[in-house]
């Protein structure tokens, strides 16, 4: 269920570049969500992953921003944890 | 027939006292410029050259000759290394010019194999298993012209040592068949001792030349100080449970041999193994393979009553290898020869890696998750296919890299000679194998289908997009009796 | 249900949330306390939530949440109220949030077990009251590091200056019939200190300890499991109680000692812990 439209006001992080994590940076984007992901099974799950942080910046309520994913390996659980922990502080004035 | 050819003896010419021997000499062997050395041995285009991997990533000689042998200008080398490190990748360049246009190997890791796997070698690369290694360069489907070999020690005459010299890296087992074989052989060494070193690894007889170069190796690239037994509480539930499955197989008795890899899993292996043999008072035959300190300890406790060592991974190895008689160094050929009685045909157990394993138990450890080489058989497939029991332990998520694949990239052992699969979401059983699901049930050990553990794994990490590759071949997976097993292809950069 | 080990996870730490429900332990606590950074709690919530809400909920999942008096204690039960788990494990524990906590529960009909961490001088000295507070409580488990800091005390391995809180928390979860759950021990690489703290505290009855490492899970469990000389005594004076019974004896002996009340309750506990026990025990103490 997507929650009201919410903007990214500052730039922020969240996650970390440890085994299984992932660091996610996120700022406002430039009409979109445009995502650059860095992952060490980029092959095998890089556009997996990049829906995965797609889907649930809308779910949050973010249509317009701009990520960096540096993956370590992370689970869909830790990307959207990530992901939410990250709007969740970039949404805060 | 006979020796004389059925000659008439009477039609034998008999020297005059005129015509005989003076006193024999000892050989000049004896070079110390590697270039002279290159120039003397009068190298042609597409020659055969062979190295050994004794000195693991601190190795020198490989890159200083093939650079020397690269001056001179001949081309179309093919290169026999028993294994291939990431400082190897300082030949790149010759696989460019040409020099060097072949690879034999058994394990290859490092910028050189993502070279070969981009397409940087113009020829193929043979991957071979250790035991296939001696059994092609012995029976001859490999015509060595020089090998070159790497030696901690080393007198004038060429008796080598792998014990002795700064450099010591203990047993030379990887390198006797080509010393046996080819139709020159060198002795590359940075330390020369007094005439006779002992005990010889490889002796005087079998040595054409003794080349003396500045060094050979960085120690610390050679072995590690102590191996240590992983942390990591996954690899210790893992080892754990692979107790549990050994000791389900019956074999874990007086007599027992065994033998494991020296990743941190196996390790760990090792260490829980220990402590069953104590707590239960068995005493094993023989453990081999590469030697760690681990295993010098068990066999000084009377655990085993041999090792037979074919490379020391460590200081403890090397130093047990000089003073323990039971300590044993075997070479490739009776490590693993399938033409010849080897030791993996006596082994109980065997517990090894996987980077992929498929629901048909072939296992891939030549590529990596990109498809790119990172390593290769070793004696992965000789210790599958002789051992009774082959234990597969690895991680079902690391770092959601798929383990279980429907097929695996490039088959380095045929799932024919593997039984078990551990990981820390359970253990599978070769179907094959009805022997071992029937003595795991008795034993109240549960076991999963390996298809089923796939999809559980794939639904939590979803299913990988396969590899990109191109339609190039590049080169060979070959199993240990020479026949082909699988293609390595070029992969997309 | 009975548990021998509780081993901690640190709450951002994803590699180790995904991985633990097979390092052995009878139950886990998920910490946001200690084992989270400050800056980190929000994330902390979040990935646990998430963990706990896409994977199978297994048997014994309590959570640690920040303590009363810190800004994070209403945030952390905001996020526990929605997830499917064993309970919570409250720091810091006293009367007061002790209180709080029951009351947050009780506001939101949560059906949780509440396990109070006893880690200061206040909250060893009411130990008996905190229990009263609330029939959630499973258990109570002493945490020594914050204790001896309160205390003043040296914390050493020997653990001689925490004999009495050890003493003093058996005493309180056994009037009350719950579980004592020992502090971890914190030298991870250190199996035999392990196995002498574990033992010391078993023989002073604590009936579980938690762990901060995978590497102590079983070594607990081994400890705090019946061996195999204590199973089979505990069966022969069941067999004994049964035939005294039959005979219309009061009492008997058993290896030359009076078995009375308190040996045979002692050995239906045991078979009760070993899986041993059967339903025709039952009848035996009447």
């Amino acid at each position: 269920m997507a929650k009201g439209k919410l903007e990214i006001k500052k730039m922020a992080t969240a996650g970390s570049v440890e085994s299984n994590d992932i660091l996610i940076m996120i700022s406002q984007g430039e009409g979109d969500i445009e995502i650059e992901l860095e992952s060490v099974v980029e092959k095998q799950f890089g556009e997996d992953i990049k829906n995965v942080i797609r889907e649930t910046l809308i779910e949050e309520g973010i249509t317009d921003a701009k990520v960096i994913a540096k993956d370590k390996g992370a689970l869909d659980f830790t990307i959207k944890a990530r992901v939410r922990a990250c709007v969740q502080r970039g949404v805060e004035a | 027939m006979n020796y004389l050819n059925n000659i008439d003896v009477r039609t034998v010419k008999v020297l005059e006292q005129s015509e005989f021997p003076s006193k024999s000499q000892p050989k000049n062997k004896l070079i110390e410029n590697a270039e002279e050395l290159i120039r003397g041995l009068g190298l042609k285009d597409n020659a055969v050259v062979s190295f050994h991997h004794h000195l693991r990533n601190g190795d020198k000689v490989l890159n200083t000759i093939m650079k020397e042998i690269q001056r001179t200008g001949v081309k179309g080398l093919t290169l026999v290394a028993s294994s291939l490190f990431p400082v190897h990748a300082e030949i790149i360049p010759l696989l460019q010019d040409g020099t060097i246009e072949n690879i034999v190997t058994s394990y290859i890791s490092g910028d050189l194999a993502k070279a070969i796997s981009y397409g940087e070698l113009k020829g193929n690369i043979i991957m071979q298993t250790h035991g296939g290694r001696a059994r092609s360069i012995l029976n001859g489907e490999i015509e060595i012209d020089v090998a070159f070999i790497a030696s901690p020690s080393a007198d004038k005459y060429g008796n080598i040592s792998g014990v002795n010299g700064p450099n010591s890296c203990g047993t030379l087992g990887y390198v006797i068949a080509d010393s046996i074989k080819a139709k020159t052989v060198v002795s590359v060494t940075d330390c020369l001792v007094d005439y006779p070193n002992y005990p010889a690894d490889i002796t005087e007889d079998y040595v054409d030349y003794v080349l003396l170069i500045d060094s050979i190796g960085r120690k610390e690239g050679i072995v590690s100080g102590t191996t240590k037994v992983t942390k990591d509480p996954i690899g210790l539930k893992i080892a754990k449970d692979t107790l549990k499955v050994m000791e389900a197989t019956g074999l874990l008795k007086d007599g027992l041999s065994y033998q494991s890899g020296a990743g941190g899993i196996s390790l760990a292996v090792t260490a829980f193994l220990r402590d069953y043999m104590i707590e239960n008072n068995i005493k094993g035959s023989f453990a081999s393979g590469g030697i760690t300190g681990y295993l010098t300890n068990m066999l000084e406790e009377g655990l085993f009553s041999s090792l037979f060592d074919v490379q020391c991974f460590d200081l403890e190895a090397i130093e047990s290898l000089k003073r323990n008689p039971n300590h044993i160094r075997m070479s490739a050929s009776q490590y693993g020869n399938s033409e010849v009685s080897a030791v993996v045909d006596n082994l109980d157990i065997v517990i090894l890696g996987a980077t992929e394993i498929d629901t048909n138990f072939n296992v891939n450890v030549t590529t990596g998750a990109d498809g790119v080489l990172m390593g290769g058989s070793g004696g992965h497939a000789d210790t599958a296919a002789g051992s009774k029991v082959s234990i597969i332990v690895s991680k079902l998520f690391s770092s959601r890299i798929p383990l279980i694949k429907d097929r695996v990239d490039v088959i380095t052992t045929p799932g024919t000679t593997v039984d078990v699969l551990v990981t820390e979401r359970g253990i599978c059983v070769n179907p094959l194998r009805t022997d071992l699901i029937e003595a795991f049930k008795k034993a109240k050990l549960d076991i999963i289908d390996i298809k089923d553990l796939k999809a559980y794994s794939e639904s939590i990490m979803g299913k990988p997009e396969p590899i990109e590759k191109t339609d190039r071949i590049i080169g060979l997976s070959q199993y240990r009796d020479g026949r082909i097993i699988d293609y390595i292809y070029q992969v997309k950069k | 249900m009975n548990y021998r080990s509780l081993l901690f996870i640190p709450g951002n730490n994803p590699g180790m949330l995904q991985s633990s429900d097979i390092l052995g332990a009878d139950g886990i606590i998920i910490d946001l306390e200690d084992a989270v950074a400050l800056t980190e709690k929000d994330a902390a919530r979040i990935l646990v939530r998430e963990y706990l809400t896409t994977f199978e909920p297994r048997k014994g999942v309590f959570i640690r949440i920040n303590p009363l008096d810190s800004p994070y204690f209403y945030d952390d039960l905001d996020v526990i109220k929605d997830l499917k788990i064993t309970g919570i494990v409250l720091p810091k524990a006293g009367v007061e949030p002790m209180t709080k906590l029951e009351e947050y529960l009780d506001e939101h009909d949560l059906d949780l077990e509440v396990i109070p961490l006893v880690e200061t001088a206040m909250g060893l000295e009411t130990a008996l009251e905190i229990v009263q507070v609330s029939d959630r409580i499973i258990g109570l488990f002493l945490g020594a590091e914050d204790l001896t800091l309160d205390l003043g005390a040296k914390r050493t391995k020997e653990s001689k200056e925490i004999e009495y809180a050890r003493s003093r928390i058996i005493a309180a979860a056994k009037a009350f019939g719950i579980q004592a759950f020992d502090t971890p021990f914190t030298d991870t690489d250190d199996i035999e200190g392990l196995r002498i703290d574990t033992k010391n505290a078993k023989d002073l009855g604590m009936t579980g300890k938690t762990a901060i490492s995978p590497r102590h899970v079983d070594e607990i469990n081994k400890a705090f499991s019946p061996t195999e000389e204590e199973i089979d005594y505990a069966l022969r004076v069941v067999e004994g109680v049964k035939a005294a019974n039959e005979k219309g004896l009061g009492a008997f002996s058993l290896d030359g000692k009076m078995i009375d009340a308190p040996i045979i309750k002692r050995a239906l506990n045991l078979l009760k812990t070993s899986g041993d026990y059967k339903e025709e025990y039952d009848e035996l103490l009447k």
